[in-house]
């Protein structure tokens, strides 16, 4: 750990001008803590003070889990039966013992029992993962001070309030932690917080001067001291406290608390006092309970089954009022029921007992309207779409050996039914990783290299312009070429790339400037230059490899590694950072011919390979901010010439150049924008030359300022520092690529073109999502972006006023936009956010962002994102889908209808998104396979599914009911009580699963193909009312026909030409077969797909049920009753038989037949079409008409690339038409 | 034709039992797409970096389930169109049958519709206009009328005797065997406490004294079970018809009106002769039925004078039921059936209708 020590030495607040120093003395006291939310108190280094009241607080234990071994049962006993259904039949369960029961009590009891059994498994299952995550956190060990100056390990849970304890590199906080100090003299330590609130770069903590000396072990013997704080509560970015020591009290703000859950970069150790534990930390405040999540269809499902019941009652109403009038005006008449010898409900004097036994009776009778089955099978279905969803091979990451997983399977079907998507930002768009791509220097641009962007980009505008070409005017084909030629560089650059060993964050290529032929350039010396300030000007520490010899470097933000991974490759390797001094190794060295220029000398020689280390005197850092934007050193060369170095945001950069320093303005300006286009993160580099007395003048008043105390202190350091970043001279421009993922633009495309909306949610800064908006093609220029911010005002008030007139004028302005090309981008960060969540503005902000092609919410909270997700969700009421990798996606994970988690690489993070996810995918891309097949087939199969589940049912419940009114409304089935058993479970289960399992409207290429077709989701086609009742109408028509046919046709002629006539076991065996027919080719026609399985399953119904017909009327008629031999003896021989099932079948289908062949042949859905196309083999032999109907079936969409794509063309036509005034008028419509 | 590559070496344990194969589109027809073709490079670039086992190329044409199976049971193929199999259906890609109603498909289902059901129909509504059906009532005429103001207690009176006759003539030559039915009308033999009131056990065993329980209300006399017990067997019809033509008696069969398996197998040894129970007990689906009382083996000339002697014991007046004696021939389907063969009519024409108002659209309004 020589590094460690190295690093220990320094005193790096020194050098920092704005994050974190403070003035030497606490200007302002303790802060007043009293009252009510103040009430913690917590004693340093005295944990057994912890042990009893009043200072017993919750143990570091946590608990994800929703029941535990006691609560199990009765709670998810209590979950089952909070389904309605699920009660119903409970009810009829319990009826059943009773001679009430029209059934035997088996029949009742057993599919229950499974239903509920099953359910409850899952539960169970689901709950042991999340209860053996919560060991692997709970047993994690930490160092904590045991006694006596001794440290010892102990595990997570054992963690009290009061504990010292000892974190070191790359651990995890185990705790809400006051920081006491770190391995660095001046107790700063570095914190990732990637799991809190999703930014990348480090931040900075810094310990109280006071506790500085507890620097080591030994020194915590005698240590005590006494925090009094805020309680608990879920606020990331505040902390109230007070610290009591040596007998003075010191106020504590959030710069000393490090969280549970962050992480310790760049730091050999920290000590800290534990604050809060367990599920009182911060970040466990934050986490949202996991609400139980139900799909749309299932909760509409609801509605139906309410539907049912509602007829259930009234016809069970009908047939006991029914029975009643019969019991008591025609009973007494019936001698052959022996009325005078009733006992209980047939006896003709109690009308009302035998009205309500009855309507019991009716409801059991009649529950095969409410399909118990449907739920049973919906469970087996989701379960199989789930193992495909598994099992789909292009959804396998080689990478990491992770294949998509289903971890819920009871949103399947929700997948297909998505409209909005909120997206996190990185580790999910973006691998985090930054790559030097490009560079502007003294207005020459270098890099060949494009980006991913460009890259797809060009492959798509070249591929369209082939589209255009068949279609187009010569005319336009020569605009057309003269594109190809401009983008054939970018193309055939691509395919070098690939052979290229990639550095990491360096992707640069360009011979002109690399292995040192930059010595050759015209501008060698401003190249140098260029390089020297990627090299000097960053807040970097550099750490070598001893294994390799190289340094890699710890930087607070990605940029800046790939800048100095960048310097290095051109020959200036950054090396060793002292208190007050960066050295940095050059490769070329330059000697002999000096140029003067701009009066900084530089001379330049013939490259040697000799590398000299050259020392640059750090005189002052003024560091980065969010508010500044730009970052600038102040060094001493090692020729004594002083030199501020700047680099920032080119906008900033651009208003502080002095006049002769805009040479390359133009130039630069340019090649900025082409970046920003391509989607590249792009700073401006200046410098400028100091005189010595210059400086000292301006380092007086800088060191002034920084040692004032006072309010304003900040403000004129500020000031300050702006004197010194002036009249500057633009060196060049630097573009880092974001790396996205792998496919992640194509993916954005595709998922624009099914019509999805895509909000990024991302804890980081504005810029930086923007610049990633402007990679995925979220955003593009011409887009009219709508910045909505917040003003600077202490009054809340004014604040929020001024966010809701930004919002009206936004909405305004949309409202009167005329093009109808126009696209809006709504980009919002967390702070006014937080303002246009609240409950009066956020409908307006709603109305605002849904009006916009994209939004893009930066700096947002764990909390906030969820609240994003709750407005879109509610305020919508469309579903939504939100997708992040990290910890601190989990609350908007949990919030949204469906969660995607991203398994990455980081495995061990707790709670993580995996966890809290319904879906968990390896790489972004595969969302759209995700969605546009899997969810498109899962919604429809499930939707279709349940539509014929309710058909079947009615058509099949209500011939119970229409016999009831022949049969005195008595109770009697016509139906033998196994037939009714076998119905669900055995005769018509498997045809139904299989549609729910392997029904494909569309294959799979065809989905990705033709986007548009996914929108048969959203806008719910398959399963709105017009469907349902649709459905339902149909099993009426089904139920009238199969009954009322059969009677007509059996009810008193001689059904043989041996003159019987037909008993009840006949007619009932009869209109059973009909029934099992006219369902099963129901299902076929429904059906389009048929693989084996499906023939097997349908067909194989039917003949299961003649095979159970003839076994069961084999069997000895004790077990059989009436059904003995019905089938060999009684109907099989019987011509009239068969007549009657080929007619009722027929009857059945015949006008849903109809139905469908008219919407198919007139009213074509997109699908229909598609499968036509593909079933004439069109898509072969008319590959212009494919291409056609492809383009066509994309939705209107303002983002991706193809929008962007669209966008050019617009332009160009619009260039080419003003260019041929008169000629040329004629022009394509694109895709709409 | 589909050419399956198939592959059991490194990429099936590092997927845990996930059998890889890369599938190929037939020809160069499906590379419409880019994303399709990058897609196609990713796999096999992933294909020439792990070992190629075994290589098999099954032809699979669409709905070709007899080539899988052809494959199956050749020796070598075994194993890898299992595997292959499997990965189709994991993958989701079996090999299917796509049906689409295309109009012209539409319109030959509709025609082959009607040309099935019509002539059907036809066929079966001659069948029936054949048979040769007679219903006589008789519940009200054979009450004298002095008692025709109160029939219930004339019927439920032991001392009057119940003897009455009807005659009719044959209007229409009838070929024996001519079937004799009693229709009774509103008479529930369906509803739930007469259906249930039996015990198939007793029926088959003779006397038994357990399984009698579900026989309520009539399981006991005297503590004496029953035999047959229950309200089926209770109530069962003894009316008796006499059939008398030209002076001489038309002998009446009664045997086999029953099923030879209930005659057989559920009914025991004292009961299985009564065939009338037997018949009796096999209850009717509707309030309204008609059973078998026996046949006449001769012909029916026409006008031949049929006198029927009967006793009318049964009471069907105390619920208003009728009372009704038919005799009928049967046809090849059975007894007088019309409605059978207009619905096959209608349903043929309305689907050859449909078809011709199809292809009219069609005609008038052609697509793409």
């Amino acid at each position: 750990m020589t590094q460690g020590r190295i690093r220990a030495r320094l005193r790096l607040s020194h050098l920092y001008t704005f994050a974190c120093t403070r003035p030497e003395a606490t200007e302002e006291g303790p802060h007043s803590i009293e009252g009510p939310g103040y009430s913690r108190i917590v004693h340093c280094n005295q944990p057994l003070m912890h042990k009893k009241k009043p200072f017993k607080y919750r143990s570091n234990y946590i608990s994800t889990t929703k029941y535990n071994f006691f609560t199990f049962l009765p709670k998810a006993l209590y979950e089952q039966f909070h389904r309605v259904a699920n009660l119903y039949f409970l009810a009829a369960a319990i009826v059943s013992v009773t001679p009430l029961s029209p059934f035997s009590a088996v029949s009742m009891i057993a599919p229950l029992v499974f239903v509920v059994g099953l359910s409850m498994a899952k539960e169970a299952l689901e709950d042991w993962r999340r209860f053996m995550q919560d060991i692997k956190v709970n047993s994690r060990k930490v160092k904590f001070h045991k006694e006596e100056g001794v440290f010892d390990y102990k595990s997570w849970k054992k963690l009290q309030v009061g504990d010292v304890v000892k974190v070191e590199k790359d651990q995890f906080f185990p705790a809400d932690l006051l920081l006491l100090s770190s391995s660095y003299e001046d107790g700063i330590c570095y914190v990732e917080t990637m799991n809190l609130d999703g930014e990348t770069n480090l931040k900075v903590k810094r310990a109280l001067e006071v506790t500085l000396p507890l620097d080591e072990d030994a020194s915590f013997k005698n240590f005590t001291g006494k925090i009094k704080c805020e309680d608990p509560n879920p606020s990331l970015y505040t902390f109230i406290g007070n610290f009591e020591y040596d007998h003075e009290v010191y106020a504590l703000d959030p710069s000393q608390i490090l969280l549970r859950d962050s992480k310790l970069r760049n730091t050999a150790f920290v000590y800290g006092v534990v604050i809060f534990t367990g599920h009182d930390s911060k970040v466990m405040q934050n986490a949202t309970k996991s609400p139980s999540k139900r799909s749309r269809i299932e909760r509409k499902m609801d509605y139906i089954i309410y539907v049912l019941f509602s007829l259930l009652l009234v016809i069970s109403l009908v047939s006991s009022i029914g029975f009643a009038v019969k019991t008591k005006f025609d009973m007494p008449d019936w001698w052959y029921l022996q009325p005078q010898n009733t006992d209980d409900y047939y006896d003709p004097r109690k009308p009302v007992l035998s009205g309500v036994t009855h309507l019991i009776t009716a409801l059991m009778l009649y529950g095969y309207l409410i399909p118990i089955s449907l739920y049973v099978s919906i469970e087996v279905v989701k379960v199989l779409q789930a193992t495909f969803i598994n099992q789909d091979i292009q959804m396998y990451d080689e990478e990491t050996g992770n294949p998509a997983q289903a971890r819920t399977s009871n949103l399947n079907e929700e997948l297909g039914q998505v409209d909005t998507i909120l997206s996190d930002k990185t580790g999910t768009l973006t691998c985090n990783q930054m790559d030097f791509l490009k560079c502007s220097i003294a207005g020459t641009a270098y890099g060949m290299s494009s980006s991913e962007v460009e890259l797809a980009a060009a492959q798509q505008m070249a591929s369209d312009l082939e589209d255009q070409d068949v279609e187009r005017s010569t005319d336009f084909r020569q605009k057309g070429k003269q594109q190809e030629i401009e983008l054939e560089t970018v193309v055939i650059s691509k395919d070098e790339m690939v052979h290229k060993s990639p550095i990491k964050g360096f992707s640069f290529e360009d011979s002109r400037v690399m292995e040192g032929n930059w010595l050759n350039e015209p501008n060698a010396d401003v190249i140098m230059l260029f390089f020297r300030i990627l090299a000097i000007c960053h807040t970097a520490v550099p750490e070598l490899n001893e294994e390799t010899g190289s340094y890699t470097y710890e930087s607070e933000s990605p940029d800046e590694a790939a800048f100095l991974v960048a310097a290095k490759e051109f020959g200036f390797e950054f090396c060793k950072r002292t208190q007050s001094s960066v050295f940095v190794r050059e490769r070329y060295s330059a000697s002999g011919q000096t140029i003067d220029r701009w009066g900084y000398q530089c001379t330049i020689f013939l490259k040697v390979l000799w590398a000299s280390c050259r020392e640059f005197k750090l005189l002052n850092m003024l560091e980065f901010t969010s508010k500044r934007k730009r970052m600038t050193v102040i060094v001493r060369d090692e020729d004594g010439q002083i030199l501020v170095l700047c680099k920032g945001a080119d906008s900033i950069i651009f208003d502080r150049l002095s006049k002769n320093g805009r040479l390359y303005e133009e130039d630069t300006t340019r090649h900025l924008n082409e970046y920003g286009e391509a989607g590249l993160r792009t700073l401006a580099l200046a410098y400028k030359r100091l005189g010595e007395s210059e400086y000292s003048a301006w380092n007086n008043e800088f060191q002034e300022a920084k040692t004032t105390i006072g309010a304003d202190r900040d403000l004129m350091l500020e000031n300050i520092a702006e004197m010194m970043e002036r009249d500057l001279i633009l060196v060049g421009a630097t573009a880092v690529e974001d790396k996205l993922q792998k496919g992640v633009p194509q993916c954005i495309d595709k998922l624009a073109q099914a019509g999805l909306k895509i909000w990024v949610l991302t804890g980081d800064k504005v810029e930086t999502a923007i610049n990633i908006g402007y990679a995925c093609s979220l955003l593009r220029q011409g887009m009219k972006q709508i910045c909505i911010t917040e003003i600077s005002s202490d009054a809340k008030e004014v604040v929020k006023e001024n966010i809701l007139l930004q919002i009206t004028n936004a909405s305004q302005m949309i409202k009167l936009e005329r093009d109808p090309h126009a696209a809006f981008a709504l980009i919002i960060d967390g702070k006014t956010l937080a303002y246009a969540l609240e409950d009066d503005v956020k409908q307006q902000f709603l109305v605002l962002a849904v009006q916009c092609a994209s939004v893009i919410c930066c700096r947002v909270s764990p909390k906030q994102k969820a609240l994003v997700t709750r407005l879109v969700k509610e305020g919508t009421g469309k579903t939504t889908l939100a997708i992040g990798d990290g910890a601190n996606d989990v609350g908007m994970i949990k919030e949204a209808d469906i969660g995607v988690g991203i398994s990455g690489v980081e495995g061990m993070q707790v709670g993580n998104a995996v966890m809290a996810s319904d879906f968990s995918i390896a790489q972004f891309r595969f969302l759209e396979r995700l969605l546009v097949v899997h969810g498109h087939w899962c919604y429809k199969r499930i939707a279709q599914m349940v539509c014929y589940f309710f058909y079947k049912n009615i058509a099949f419940g209500l011939t119970l009911f229409y016999f009831e009114a022949f049969a005195g409304f008595s109770g009697q089935s016509i139906y033998d009580d196994w037939y009714m058993l076998l119905f669900n479970v055995l005769l018509t289960s498997l045809p139904v699963i299989s549609l729910g399992v392997f029904e494909q409207d569309v294959s799979s290429e065809v989905c990705l193909q033709f986007p548009a077709v996914y929108q048969q989701g959203p806008k719910n086609l398959f399963f709105d009312w017009y469907k349902i009742l649709g459905w339902m109408g149909n099993g009426l028509y089904s139920s009238l026909i199969i009954f009322f046919l059969n009677i007509i046709i059996f009810y008193d002629q001689a059904f043989r030409e041996e003159g019987q006539t037909a008993s009840m076991p006949a007619l009932g065996t009869t209109m059973f077969t009909c029934i099992i027919w006219a369902l099963n080719c129901q299902i076929a026609f429904t059906m389009s797909h048929f693989t084996w399985i499906q023939h097997l399953f349908i067909w194989g119904s039917i003949a299961t049920w003649y095979l159970f017909l003839f076994v069961y009327g084999r069997l000895s008629p004790s077990i059989s009753g009436n059904a003995y031999q019905i089938l060999v003896e009684a109907l099989a021989p019987a011509p009239i038989y068969w007549l009657a099932t080929l007619l009722v079948t027929i009857a059945c289908n015949l006008p849903y037949l109809a139905h469908i062949s008219y919407q198919r042949c007139f009213h074509p859905l997109d699908h229909h079409i598609i499968q036509e196309i593909k079933y004439y083999k069109k898509d072969v032999e008319d590959q212009r008409m494919w291409t056609r109907e492809r383009s066509r079936a994309r939705e209107r969409t303002m983002i991706g690339f193809s929008a962007r794509v669209d966008a050019k063309i617009r332009q160009l036509k619009g260039k080419l038409q003003r260019k041929q005034p008169s000629s040329e008028i004629h022009s394509p419509a694109r895709s709409a | 034709m589909w050419e399956l590559t198939f592959n059991t070496g490194i990429q099936t344990s590092k997927v845990a039992g996930r059998i890889v194969v890369v599938e190929h589109h037939r020809g160069d027809s499906e590379m419409t797409d880019s994303d399709r073709g990058t897609q196609r490079d990713r796999d096999s670039a992933k294909l020439q970096t792990e070992e190629r086992n075994v290589t098999i190329h099954v032809a699979v044409s669409v709905c070709a389930l007899p080539t899988l199976l052809a494959y199956l049971s050749s020796s070598w193929g075994v194993v890898a169109v299992r595997a292959a199999a499997f990965y189709m259906f994991t993958q989701q890609s079996l090999p299917a049958c796509k049906p689409v109603l295309t109009p012209e498909w539409v319109i030959m289902t509709f025609l082959f519709i009607g040309f099935i059901f019509i002539p059907v129909g036809l066929v079966t509504l001659r069948a029936s206009h054949s048979v040769v059906e007679i219903v006589e009532r008789y519940d009200i005429g054979c009450v004298p009328e002095p008692f025709r103001i109160d029939k219930v207690s004339y019927i439920q009176d032991d001392s009057i005797p119940k003897n009455c006759s009807l005659s009719f003539k044959v209007p229409k030559y009838m070929k024996a065997p001519i079937y004799i039915y009693y229709q009774l009308d509103n008479y529930y033999q369906n509803h739930r406490r007469y259906v249930k009131s039996r015990s198939d056990k007793q029926l088959l065993h003779g006397q038994n004294q357990h399984g009698i329980s579900s026989c309520q209300p009539v399981e006991v006399n005297n503590d004496r079970p029953i035999i047959p017990c229950g309200l089926i067997a209770w109530s069962l019809f003894n009316d008796t018809f006499t059939f008398i033509r030209n002076r001489a008696e038309l002998k009446v069969n009664r045997k086999n009106i029953a099923w030879k398996s209930d005659r057989e197998h559920k009914f025991g040894k004292n009961l299985s002769d009564q065939e009338d129970l037997i018949v009796w007990m096999r209850t009717s689906a509707l309030p309204s039925f008609r059973k078998l009382y026996g046949r006449i083996e001769k012909d029916l000339n026409v006008d031949d004078v049929v006198v029927v002697y009967l006793m009318n014991n049964y009471n069907t007046y105390s619920f208003g039921g009728k009372k009704k004696l038919v005799l009928s021939t049967t046809s090849w389907f059975g007894g007088k059936n019309d409605f059978l063969g207009l619905a096959y009519v209608f349903i043929g024409s309305s689907s050859v209708t449909i078809a011709i108002v199809f292809t009219l659209l069609h005609l008038l309004s052609p697509r793409h």
